[in-house]
């Protein structure tokens, strides 16, 4: 059984830049400060929905299965069966995929997918060498033991280290998420001013989407227990320059490289949902869905390489459906780096790369910028890893429709080798 | 707390059964059962969901020990079959034919049954789940043990009612734990909690209900420890340190009630005083002390309130079909009864087109939940149900409305023209106006017949009633299930009709007016305070107007000279140049006093002789308007909303009960007096010869 599937609405916090201090929400407080209005919005019940899914990769201790918890805390009953996603950067994308397949063979009819994550709370993790002298102090019994573990302590034990930063960092070659994007521009050749010039685009973009008032509908305004309300994305810059951007040295190799923390995605705390349901559902409840959710794809490469991980993900997904690069109207490409998503760009209008490693006859074709990114994307917006996947998609839809154009790609990198995909069509 | 946490399984395995041990159920208030040498006397008074300590509660009590003094037992276990609680203290409404029957011999002899508890040869624990007050406390104290499931409570809130503890609690609590925590805990009438109730060594042993049977027998194992008493509990057998510690007690007791309006914390300090090393001195002094207490005014007019309580929760039976409530309008009200909502488990939509206001209320909801000392968990959970709304999508969902926008009546038209597309059927709409009459507003709501005020008073959390205004076509069913609402939120709901200012205004305006003319007349402020809270009013005039708002009591005051037919005083220079300088009362920083630092607290000597008359009888005379129109349904509706709303004296029992042990005839002759001297608005109400 395979049963058409919609995105019929959606809604995500403000993105909410990490300023060197745990945020005010948790990845649970965000996934409830945007769910709330969503899911005020509806006109069906609680009781209507049957799943929630929701992608999230630094989890909080007290808040194991976030996804669980926000479904209780979004009164959605003690009955209510809530799972998380985890594949990094794609994990709120890997919920509405999920959420598809569920409803697309006819197991399910409303389901809640969403993605929530609070860098700006990723802990402090205590060293291996430390947590293995707490433990001794633990054990020693008696003052003498005591006194004679307690001479193994060294300074370094105080000196923890940031949980994002090892997050950031692929364990098997060992190169942190920026010096992935250093090789890509090295083998595509983006300079540096390329790049620049694409982040600034980003912020402008982002600017102007929010003073047309073209995220109304998708931005719901969050408030913390302290009764500040946060309305809009706060990472943007909407007077950004080459100058500017030229200013700050590389973020990653020193001193030679070209990607900085101008070009690169913002460290960001946000959440983000959409409701996925079945035709039957969208009859039953007189719902007016905004996409029908078509296809998704997911692929792997080498880990040093991720950020190409978008062609390996939406070629395989465009030849399924017979679409040129011409047949997709506009395309969201998680911006995890200038360098990489230009890379991706280049590969794409690449002969040989497309017909080596693609398996085409000739080059896809050169993205039109005025198809990729249309309202900005992570440089500006940030980045909320487990979040990131669900907001483009969320934001495809609501482009396609505003533009008035028919079909969309919502693809992203993913930190460890990973790409995916998702197709849409506007319903 | 939360009802969609409950889901099915939990429903059907339903709450976690007492343990009641051998237990059935018998003829008398007790059922008893014996096994493995072990007595179990459970407390479950016939008809009630709830135990009091009645007469015969008492009288079985006896007959029960009695047998256990032939044939002792291995143990004696105490305990409640309600899941309510242990017992809610004596029956209250047996008061008064005790007082007429003689009480001290009545609680001679209920001091004897406890006595002869105490005695048993054999251990004696009481199991209390929830609260443990009055008498039931009592009964607890004459245990030799005290197991307290988690939840449980014990206190003495006698004071309240104008008494002490009289079933030996005097003695017992200072006996058992450290005499100052025990004298605090009855002069205040607050109740300790499980955890502090183990920390002062009142319970010995805390645990869930699933526990109880292990911890009587860990008792009995004697596996359960009980520390000495401290240094401080000696010190306090002699008189010289009894007599400091009392007049401590005495100016602490001071500060919050005078001794002439309540004698019964300053008679139970005197007693302690005297007789606190003496147990047998204690006891006798305690029973006098308690049956000529019982017979003070004081303490009738404080059980009356006590009664007049019960008929506004009557009234506020029954299910309101009401889980989403919308609320238009984040100012202080419209914020205030959002957030009180949500804390008592309502889902709730909080719509203003602004954001910073939609802010401030979550702040302030965040700290109602922690003066509502809620946990960290709980507040977190109220705060999830408060959704600031501010595209208003929870006006569709909601089953109960509440327009607390500014009082203008065009906004609110628009208000309601806007929500006739989004409230769903049955869905009924209130407003929070206080200066508007419903009838001007009633024809722009989407459904007149469900459309009704909802009055609340400021501030939301303290203040107990809400008047639920009816216009004449409000139905039966609406106005039904608003004072359900009332009742789900723990507040008192007081029925009135659409009159000008309803009834709290009405009756209150005329008093805040009089303090106005008085400062126009050159008297200070301070003494105009001094003069109404002598009386026994919580605060003045001029303080309580500060604290409603100068603005709205200026829009009421406008309100109700357009509107009552009758003299009013002219509406003071001072209040428009206050309100229109911005200086609105506490809510601003400033009205008539500076609210910069906190409430003012004015102590100023003597006034006018006339001057309390002047302030209180045009309130009692405009109660009086609001009886014989019908406003209220009675005059004990009318004593109990004024003094759940404005704190009215409340041992005086309420202004008409007030007015009528004045002397109904000595009332009107000195309004008449009063009209003749300074002026009509003095001239008695025609409704005077029905008091």
């Amino acid at each position: 059984m395979s049963r058409p599937v919609y995105l019929v609405d959606g809604a995500r916090t403000p993105f909410l830049k990490a300023r060197g201090k745990p945020g005010p929400f948790t990845p649970v407080d965000l996934a409830v400060q945007c769910g709330r209005p969503l899911l005020a919005r509806q006109p069906f019940g609680a009781d209507a929905i049957d799943l929630v899914i929701l992608g999230c990769v630094n989890v909080l201790q007290d808040e194991m299965n976030p996804a669980r918890v926000a479904a209780l805390r979004l009164g959605l009953g003690a009955g209510m069966v809530a799972f998380t996603t985890q594949i990094n950067c794609g994990s709120g994308m890997q919920s509405i995929d999920t959420a598809r397949r569920y409803v697309s063979d006819g197991s399910h009819e409303i389901i809640l997918a969403g993605g929530a994550e609070a860098l700006s709370h990723a802990p402090l993790v205590l060293r291996q060498s430390a947590v293995e002298w707490f433990g001794q102090m633990a054990q020693a019994k008696g003052p003498v033991a005591q006194a004679r573990a307690m001479t193994g302590l060294r300074p370094e034990f105080f000196k923890p280290i940031v949980g994002l930063e090892r997050g950031l960092t692929d364990p098997i070659t060992d190169l942190n998420m920026g010096q992935t994007a250093e090789v890509l521009a090295h083998r595509f050749r983006i300079d540096r001013k390329a790049a620049d010039t694409y982040a600034m685009q980003s912020h402008h973009r982002l600017a102007r989407a929010q003073d047309e008032g073209w995220l109304e509908d998708e931005v719901m305004p969050a408030f913390d227990a302290q009764g500040n309300a946060y309305d809009r994305d706060d990472g943007v810059r909407p007077d950004s320059d080459l100058e500017g951007l030229s200013k700050p040295g590389p973020a990653f190799e020193k001193p030679y490289g070209k990607v900085t923390a101008g070009n690169s995605s913002q460290i960001t705390d946000g959440a983000s949902w959409v409701i996925v349901a079945s035709e039957d559902a969208v009859e039953k409840h007189r719902l007016s869905p905004i996409a029908r959710l078509v296809d998704a794809e997911w692929a792997a490469l080498d880990p040093s390489i991720m950020g190409l991980g978008p062609l390996l993900a939406s070629t395989p997904l465009a030849r399924r459906h017979d679409l040129a690069i011409d047949d997709i109207d506009l395309w969201e490409l998680n911006e995890a780096f200038a360098a990489q998503v230009l890379s991706c760009v280049e590969a794409w209008a690449d002969d040989s790369f497309c017909r080596e490693v693609l398996g085409l006859d000739a080059a896809f074709g050169r993205i039109d910028r005025d198809r990729l990114n249309v309202d900005g994307g992570a440089i500006s917006l940030g980045h909320p890893v487990g979040t990131s996947g669900n907001r483009i998609v969320l934001h495809l839809a609501n482009a396609l429709r505003r533009q008035g154009k028919r079909r969309g790609i919502a693809t992203e990198c993913i930190g460890g080798g990973l790409g995916g995909a998702m197709l849409l069509e506007v319903a | 707390m939360d009802g969609t946490r409950t889901g099915p399984v939990l429903r059907h395995l339903g709450e976690t059964a007492l343990e009641l041990g051998p237990a059935e159920p018998g003829g008398g208030p007790w059922r008893r059962g014996i096994s493995d040498g072990i007595v179990w006397l459970v407390l479950d008074r016939q008809g009630s969901s709830v135990n009091t300590v009645s007469q015969d509660v008492i009288e079985a009590l006896e007959a029960e020990i009695a047998a256990l003094e032939q044939d002792t037992p291995r143990a004696v276990v105490i305990r409640s079959a309600k899941t309510a609680g242990f017992a809610a203290g004596a029956d209250i409404s047996g008061f008064d034919r005790m007082s007429d029957a003689g009480a001290a011999d009545l609680l001679r002899r209920g001091h004897g049954v406890l006595d002869r508890l105490e005695n048993l040869s054999c251990p004696t624990i009481c199991v209390v789940h929830g609260a443990a007050l009055g008498a039931g406390f009592e009964i607890a104290l004459a245990c030799d043990w005290r197991i307290a499931v988690d939840g449980a409570s014990f206190g003495f809130p006698e004071v309240r009612l104008g008494l002490h503890p009289g079933l030996g609690g005097t003695f017992r609590l200072p006996a058992l734990i450290d005499p100052t925590e025990a004298m605090t805990l009855m002069l205040t009438g607050k109740a300790a909690h499980t955890g502090k109730a183990r920390k002062l060594g009142i319970a010995d042993v805390v645990t869930e209900e699933r526990h109880v049977q292990a911890a009587i027998d860990a008792v009995l194992n004697g596996d359960v420890g009980r520390e000495a008493a401290g240094l401080k509990f000696r010190a306090l057998r002699f008189d010289r340190a009894r007599r400091l510690a009392a007049d401590r007690m005495r100016s602490e007791t001071a500060k919050k009630v005078p001794q002439d309006h309540y004698p019964a914390p300053y008679a139970l300090i005197d007693l302690w005083e005297r007789h606190g090393d003496d147990r047998a001195a204690m006891q006798t002094a305690e029973i006098e002390s308690f049956a000529s207490l019982l017979d003070t005014d004081t303490s009738r007019n404080l059980r009356r309130v006590f009664f007049l309580r019960q008929r506004l929760k009557d009234i506020a039976r029954g299910a309101d079909g009401i889980a989403h409530v919308h609320v238009v309008g984040a100012g202080a009200m419209g914020g205030e009864i959002a957030a009180w909502a949500a804390l008592k488990g309502k889902t709730v939509t909080l719509e203003d087109v602004a954001l910073d206001p939609l802010g401030a209320a979550v702040a302030r909801a965040r700290r109602i939940c922690k003066d509502a000392h809620l946990s960290g968990i709980e507040t977190r959970d109220a705060l999830d149900r408060l959704m600031p709304d501010p595209r208003g999508y929870g006006a569709r969902r909601a089953d109960l409305v509440i327009e607390a926008a500014p009082e203008d009546a065009a906004l609110k038209r628009e208000i309601y023209a806007t929500l006739r597309d989004w409230m769903k059927d049955g869905s009924i709409l209130a407003t929070n106006t206080s200066s508007l009459r419903l009838a001007d507003l009633r024809d722009g709501a989407p459904d007149p017949a469900r459309f009704a005020g909802l009055h609340f008073f400021n501030p939301v959390p303290k203040m107990q009633l809400v008047e639920v205004v009816r216009h004449d076509t409000t139905d039966d069913d609406a106005a039904g299930r608003l004072t359900a609402f009332c009742g789900a939120i723990d507040k008192l709901p007081a029925p009135v009709t659409d009159h000008p200012g309803f009834l709290v205004n009405r009756a209150l305006m005329p008093y805040l007016m009089e303090a106005m003319v008085l400062m126009d007349e050159g008297v200070s402020k301070e003494r105009i305070d001094t003069a109404a809270i002598r009386f026994g009013m919580p605060m003045g005039p001029v303080t309580l107007a500060d604290q409603v708002g100068l603005d709205i009591c200026l829009d009421v005051a406008e309100s109700l000279k357009r509107s009552v037919d009758k003299p009013m005083a002219e509406i003071s220079d001072r209040l428009r140049e206050r309100v229109e300088a911005g200086e609105t009362g506490k809510k601003a920083g400033q009205g008539f006093y500076d609210w910069s630092d906190g409430t003012p607290h004015p102590d100023d000597g003597g006034g006018p002789d006339d001057m309390t008359d002047r302030l209180i009888l045009p309130m009692l005379d405009a109660c009086v308007e609001c009886l014989r129109l019908g406003v209220v349904r009675d005059a004990d509706e009318l004593d109990a909303a004024m003094v759940f709303a404005t704190g009215f004296a409340p041992f005086r029992g309420g202004p008409l009960h007030h007015a009528r042990a004045r002397g109904v005839d000595e009332t009107r002759t000195r309004l008449e007096e009063l009209a003749a001297r300074h002026g009509p608005r003095f001239a008695p109400d025609p409704g005077w010869p029905d008091v």
